[in-house]
């Protein structure tokens, strides 16, 4: 093994985290290097308009993702099964690359309640003790203390939306359930297209407070702190899933390489994949990590302080195949990396017209309205059987023909009455859907997989993840509350579409992957504290939304790229200084 | 390239040939300090149609069949057959999709859940021989000594929607609803993707529902209140009617 010249700073993966901490950190003159295991990608190499329209190849061939066949990982419901690999994507598409998931991200952003960042102490207090195997926690950190970051990162992007609580006054047309926001946003909201209307009217007729989605698809010509230029979203109906050819979706590529590749103090390696990080004798002190080139050469790279900045999934398998903390056990509670794995839990209601046409494709990723009041504790839970809950929105984001056809109740899958269905339908329907929270319980978790390897001959990470009761209680009440907005929004009928099954890991859910390597505020409880330090190791710190204790119901990259902020700001202000616990254990 | 009508958009574009692009982006610095690694003229470029085949001809008229069924050509206008499917298909499973370079396929291999997904030794292509091997038996074996394409269509339909439920017993342990399953998504795929890669043929797929394909700025449609818009379907080489024949 080659070893190579130290570094002050080394992150692992170069995605939405990466990118912003790179920035921040060399902003503060640290030498930094990101080693990233996919390609470069640029907008014109990678995503112009002349490629980037293609859904075979980036979606259903998934090019744009990361590669099953060097690493993936496996699954199964329960741990009575046995886990069989992810031998191709389909739930969610983690990113490979620079740029990571932010390349094909829709560009939904949205802050966490208040309420959110308390879940465990919020809601024991109004609704009594949790019930049994549930471990949701607090975060550990505050709306308000996340706030600047929040607003570092809606300026950062050109966010468009309208504010709905600006320091603590309700403002008209926006979200009025949200914290309270410093400053109105940055741009403007997205152009609603008649299925928001319809959305938004249905919505007032049952007095709820609809508000146009909060949108990383630039509404305007936007030049950002950093001098980045972007360019207005030209509605091109390909965004999630896809890189944007116009400089219009907010990402690392449009918002801060422009800028970052070109200080002398940063670095980029890229098509090298880190393998573990290494520590002192003492175990408490990492050296750096140890990475292989597409070669196969592998390297040894020092570093003062090591950030691992590579998707949840990423980050808590490198903290198992590095042997940092305890692999939790569900058998016996013990142990914290893995713990506390979840997702998103979504229903949605079709509404399929007769004679108004909602011409899918012309959509953006955020192009939507919603509401807000059967979110978080927005609402009484007392009887309901469930903490949480979700937005209700109208989004339309596309109308791609291999992805996307709405058929009527009743429509067979294939033969001629298919394909009339698909015909008649495929531009005059739209869906409700509603994107729910996701609380910890002690059966969902990571481990490393005792028979499959990847290509490096390391041990796959293991998901064992199944809906919980109270998800399926949360999905049934939102999903009602979607059906009763549908059906106001003037269509012919209306479908409701639930899953009410097993976790199915191959239909496209959501990549909102989260836990694993969660914050909180004592060694006991967390993996990380709430600078997203290692508890065990101190110049070790955890990015990404693996550090959520429970996920909320909404996108979460706002608060990653928040708590990613949040975190750096901890590093310059702090860390430097003194290297050393931010929080004493 | 099969069809040999490039538009010189895209012979400037597509500079890179498909093979060099996809391995380790050679020439390009894996560390790059200093500035954006951006080379002018220089785009990462698909994997169109090239002809290649995987099926033999017995193979292909099985899937052909089976596709023709999927996606009817009937009242509504041309289905799977107009669309060439059967070649979009027979052509990815002679690339990199047939023998799923970028799919996980190490073993072992053993009894698997539905909600685990494809768990099945081979990769597409394999899995498509051993199906229609499997389907070709089962049919002879029921049908009197015929083939699946040599059954009429509403015996067709019905072997078909057996498949689909799983209650169509297939010889070599072929599981009948996964093979279904994988024929059903490749037709829908040959079906609507860009004409680049086969299918979809004169747009065929695009125009029975709307589509008009690789736009990228319907800003001027935005208040289209309800309004059908109504666009000739482009893709990414252009439209038909701009490509003269
Ligand atoms: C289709 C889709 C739609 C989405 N839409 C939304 C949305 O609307 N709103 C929202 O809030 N979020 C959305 N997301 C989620 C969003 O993309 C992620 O939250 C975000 O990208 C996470 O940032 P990250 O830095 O944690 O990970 P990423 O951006 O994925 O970056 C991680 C990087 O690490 C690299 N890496 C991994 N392992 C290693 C290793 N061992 N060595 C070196 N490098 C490694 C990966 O290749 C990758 O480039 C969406 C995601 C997808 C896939
Ligand atoms: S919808 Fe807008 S932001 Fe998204 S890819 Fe298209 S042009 Fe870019």
């Amino acid at each position: 093994m080659k070893k190579l010249p130290p570094v002050d700073v080394v992150l692992v993966g170069f995605g939405w985290t990466g990118a912003i901490m790179a920035q921040e950190l060399t902003d503060a003159g640290l030498q930094v290097l990101a080693i990233e295991r996919g390609a470069w990608r640029d907008t014109p190499t990678h995503f112009p308009p002349t490629t980037a329209p293609d859904e075979l190849r980036w979606y259903w061939r998934k090019e744009m993702f990361q590669s099953n066949a060097r690493d993936t990982l496996t699954f199964r419901n329960n741990r009575d099964q046995v886990a069989r690999p992810m031998r191709r994507w389909g739930s969610f598409l983690p990113g490979e690359g620079v740029g990571g998931g932010g390349v094909h991200w829709n560009g939904q952003t949205w802050r966490f309640l208040p309420s959110d960042f308390a879940a465990q102490s919020h809601n024991t207090a109004r609704y009594g003790a949790l019930p049994e195997g549930m471990t949701v926690q607090d975060y550990g950190v505050t709306y308000d203390e996340l706030e600047p970051h929040y607003d570092r990162f809606d300026k950062l992007c050109g966010i468009g939306g309208k504010a709905g609580n600006l320091r603590g006054e309700i403002v008209e047309g926006g979200n009025p359930f949200e914290g309270p926001r410093s400053a109105e946003y940055p741009n403007p909201p997205m152009h609603m297209t008649f299925s928001q209307n319809q959305f938004i009217h249905a919505a007032r007729q049952l007095g709820l407070k609809p508000f146009p989605g909060p949108s990383a698809n630039l509404t305007r010509p936007y030049v950002n702190p950093l001098g980045a230029q972007l360019a207005p979203c030209s509605y091109c109906g390909f965004c999630e899933k896809y890189g944007c050819g116009n400089y219009s979706k907010a990402s690392a590529q449009t918002t801060i390489l422009p800028v970052l590749m070109r200080k002398p103090n940063f670095t980029l390696k890229v098509q090298n994949e880190v393998l573990s990080i290494t520590r002192d004798n003492t175990g408490r002190r990492a050296t750096g990590v140890t990475h292989i080139d597409l070669d196969g050469n592998r390297y040894e790279q020092p570093a003062e302080l090591v950030i691992l900045c590579a998707y949840p999934l990423s980050n808590a398998r490198l903290m198992m195949l590095s042997g940092i903390g305890e692999v939790y056990n569900p058998a016996t509670g013990e142990g914290l990396v893995g713990k506390n794995y979840c997702y998103q839990v979504m229903a949605a209601a079709q509404v399929f017209y007769d004679d108004k046409f909602t011409n899918g494709f012309v959509g953006a990723g955020a192009l939507g309205a919603a509401v807000d009041e059967y979110n978080g504790d927005n609402f009484d839970h007392t009887g309901l059987g469930f903490i949480g809950g979700g937005y209700i929105a109208n989004w339309t984001t596309n109308a791609r023909p291999i992805e996307t056809h709405r058929t009527p109740e009743g429509t067979p899958t294939w033969g001629s009455q298919w394909k009339a269905a698909v015909a008649d339908n495929f531009l005059t329907s739209t869906t409700v859907g509603a994107h729910g929270a996701s609380m910890a319980y002690a059966t969902n978790a990571l481990d490393l997989d005792p028979t499959y390897k990847d290509a490096y001959g390391q041990p796959l990470l293991r998901m064992t993840y199944d809906f919980t009761p109270n998800d399926r209680a949360m999905a049934r009440f939102l999903s009602a509350r979607a059906t009763d907005i549908a059906r106001l929004m003037g269509g012919r009928e209306v479908k409701v579409v639930l899953r009410d099954g097993p976790y199915d890991s191959m239909p496209y859910q959501t990549t909102h992957n989260t836990g694993g390597t969660i914050m909180g505020t004592t060694p006991a409880n967390s993996v990380v504290n709430r600078y997203l330090q290692s508890w065990d190791v101190p110049n070790l710190f955890v990015m990404g939304a693996g550090v959520f204790p429970q996920n909320a119901g909404y996108n979460p990259t706002a608060t990653v790229a928040a708590l990613t902020f949040w975190a750096a700001a901890a590093i310059r202000s702090q860390y430097l200084r003194n290297p050393g616990p931010l929080v004493q254990a | 390239m099969a069809t040999g009508d490039w538009s010189r958009r895209h012979v400037l574009a597509f500079t890179i040939p498909a093979t060099l692009a996809a391995a380790a982006t050679p020439g390009l610095a894996r560390t790059i300090r200093g500035h954006v690694p951006w080379t002018p003229g220089r785009v990462d470029s698909p994997y169109p149609f090239d002809g290649a085949r995987f099926l033999t001809p017995q193979e292909r008229r099985c899937v052909s069949a089976m596709v023709e069924r999927l996606i009817p050509s009937d009242a509504r206008g041309p289905g799977a057959r107009e669309a060439g499917v059967i070649d979009f298909i027979d052509n990815q499973l002679a690339g990199f999709y047939g023998r799923g370079e970028r799919w996980y396929m190490q073993g072992p291999f053993g009894p698997s859940t539905p909600e685990q997904g494809y768990q099945f030794e081979e990769p597409p292509a394999g899995f498509y021989r051993r199906g229609i091997a499997a389907l070709d038996s089962a049919c002879r074996e029921r049908h009197g000594g015929r083939v699946f394409a040599d059954l009429d269509a509403a015996t067709q339909d019905s072997v078909l929607a057996a498949m689909e439920k799983g209650e169509f017993e297939l010889p070599d342990g072929v599981p009948a609803k996964a093979f279904f399953g994988l024929v059903h998504e490749n037709a829908i795929e040959g079906f609507f993707c860009d004409p680049l890669y086969g299918g979809n043929r004169d747009m065929v797929g695009w125009r029975l529902v709307g589509f008009p394909g690789a736009r990228y700025d319907y800003r001027p449609y935005l208040d289209h209140n309800g309004q059908r818009v109504t666009l000739e379907p482009v893709g990414l080489k252009g439209g038909p009617a701009w490509t003269p024949r």
